[in-house]
């Protein structure tokens, strides 16, 4: 096939992609627009693959391969789960940038200088995103500490290391054909992978739905970068599609914490308040209550919603949530689910789950939607969430997060707050909900505490 | 000349993606990122398109691991998009248990 026809195939791809991400905006069709987009891919794979004077061998291993892994994955991964495999999918996204750019430096050194520059790009980008996403993989999947990991100097560290990149990159783009030249790019590679680990390392877990949407976000530039390396528009539509993609949910998720990117990325949130927060916060009299009583609450109430946290996905409580949530409704309840935008681990993850038990998505609630009539609702029950809940966000100056916004659940007329213990959360903050007059603690796993109250309805 | 043309279409694509996706509600942000996720593994295109016959050994090594990469992303990132996307269902008649 020639070039030319190849490239306009391209664009037919291009257009699949833009309208599959078009029918994203609704869950009603979202589905049918992934297809789309899949057969945009699809297309684009099958006419390259016609192009002359291809090495099939090589093209047909490495797919093959690759299409097993990812199938395997796609079909065994847990719903609870999907932040590791977006972050594995992101250091994927990263890596083959770089494996491709670095495959066409190889073959072809005497580069132009414009060349030069988006191949760096691209190695130095997909090198980072690829073992910055390691690391958040570690920490989602709990191999490694999900606490912020922060040393002496560690600003001035990354500062040489970028330093060191840059200079490397500027005396390669000068000369990419000699053998200093190829030297050069080996060493920014390296310290690609190196600055992957030192820039994530630092951030605590709960701010991973940042970590994820920016690396996200790096993937996509840096399969742009690679396609200018190849002078390739697909890879540039696509590449910054994606890289669009994640700056936008990047920026959702920190506003939503009220916090700057900078802030998230360098000041290793939650180590620096941990020891004093505990015992500086709010005091007094906590009111626990029996399944017995929270069923008796729960009964008698006309409208009640669920505001689910992390915790929910830990103790893996969707299923009997949504159980819990038919059997109210059958009382003639009105339930929903309100969910703030930075619940759990990546955006969009309680949504998810909630999706998995069957909880239809027009029972789920935004953040802004809930908080205005909040003052009518009868019952919220607070399942693993802390700090997007506390009241300190509200009106405690002093507070670390003071100004983010909250599910302002203490408006309600009672609030059940399903929790293991009285440990404060990720942030380290004693939450004043938990004393407030209306409030009353469950205290206990989720799922099972949960299943106490599903138990106390059916022998009803 | 193509530089400056691949940085117009570039630039386009930006603007185009930050109309699009800003319309995407919260609740499908999850399976948004996985879908990009597949999306961004078009580097399988340009890594298809490098294994030439007649390559340097090395680089058919690096352009293999690119293209086993970049698929994983691809049929990973689709299949998972779509098992997720297939559980949002709207509130329909009561099939099981409900109300009443």
């Amino acid at each position: 096939m020639s070039p030319l026809l190849i490239n306009f195939v391209y664009v037919v791809s291009a257009a699949l992609f833009i309208f599959g991400l078009k029918m994203l905006s609704s869950p009603a069709t979202a589905r049918r627009g992934n297809l789309l987009s899949a057969l945009g891919m699809l297309i684009a794979i099958v006419v390259t693959l016609l192009a002359a004077g291809l090495d099939y061998k090589w093209i047909i291993l490495g797919m093959v391969i690759g299409g097993a892994i990812g199938a395997f994955a796609a079909m065994r991964v847990e719903m609870t789960s999907m932040p590791e495999m977006v972050a594995l999918f992101n250091g994927f996204g990263g890596i083959s940038s770089l494996l491709l750019a670095w495959a066409e430096y190889h073959q072809n050194p005497r580069m132009s200088v414009f060349i030069a520059i988006v191949a760096f790009l691209s190695a130095f980008i997909g090198g980072v995103t690829f073992t910055g996403s390691m690391v958040a993989f570690g920490k989602l999947s709990g191999k490694i500490s999900q606490k912020s990991v922060l040393f002496k100097g560690q600003h001035l560290v990354n500062a040489a290391i970028l330093a060191t990149a840059v200079g490397a990159a500027a005396l390669f783009c000068m000369n990419p054909s000699s053998g200093m030249g190829y030297a050069l790019f080996v060493l920014i590679v390296l310290v690609a992978l190196g600055f992957g680990v030192t820039s994530t390392i630092p951030i605590g877990g709960a701010d991973m739905p940042v970590v994820i949407s920016l690396l996200n976000s790096y993937s996509g530039i840096a399969a742009c970068a690679a396609g200018f390396v190849i002078s390739n528009n697909i890879l540039i539509v696509a590449g910054a599609l994606v890289g669009a993609s994640g700056m936008i949910l990047t920026n959702i998720m920190c506003k939503a914490m009220n916090r700057s990117l900078a802030n998230v990325l360098f000041s290793g949130f939650g180590t620096a308040t941990a020891g004093q927060g505990a015992s500086d916060g709010p005091q007094g009299e906590i009111r626990p209550a029996t399944a017995e009583d929270v069923y008796y609450i729960l009964e008698a109430a006309d409208s009640v919603v669920f505001v689910p946290g992390y915790g929910l996905a830990v103790a893996q409580a969707q299923h009997v949530v949504r159980e819990l949530g038919d059997l109210l409704e059958a009382n003639d309840t009105e339930v929903s689910y309100a969910i703030h935008p930075v619940a759990g681990r990546m955006p969009g993850h309680m949504n998810v789950l909630l999706a998995e038990a069957n909880v239809p998505y027009d029972q789920l609630v935004e953040m802004d939607d809930i908080n205005p009539r909040m003052d009518s609702v009868d019952v919220c029950v607070v399942i693993g969430a802390n700090d997007v809940v506390n009241p300190a966000a509200l009106d405690d100056e002093s507070s670390p997060i003071y100004g983010m916004p909250i599910i302002e659940t203490h408006r309600a007329k009672t609030v059940i707050v399903l929790k293991r213990s009285m440990n404060p959360g990720f942030a380290g903050i004693q939450n004043a909900l938990f004393f407030a007059e209306n409030a009353r603690m469950y205290f206990g796993d989720a799922k099972a505490s949960i299943q106490a109250l599903v138990a106390e309805f059916k022998s009803d | 000349m193509e530089p400056v043309y691949l940085t117009f279409v570039f630039v386009l694509a930006i603007f185009l993606g930050f109309e699009l996706i800003s319309k995407v509600p919260s609740t499908l942000h999850t399976p948004l990122m996985s879908g990009a996720n597949a999306i961004s593994g078009i580097t399988l295109i340009g890594a298809i398109a490098s294994l030439q016959t007649g390559n340097h050994a090395f680089s058919a090594i690096l352009g293999t691991l690119a293209v086993t990469f970049a698929t994983i992303n691809v049929v990973g990132g689709y299949m998972v998009t779509n098992r997720m996307l297939e559980m949002f269902k709207k509130k329909e008649k009561k099939t099981e248990g409900g109300a009443q």
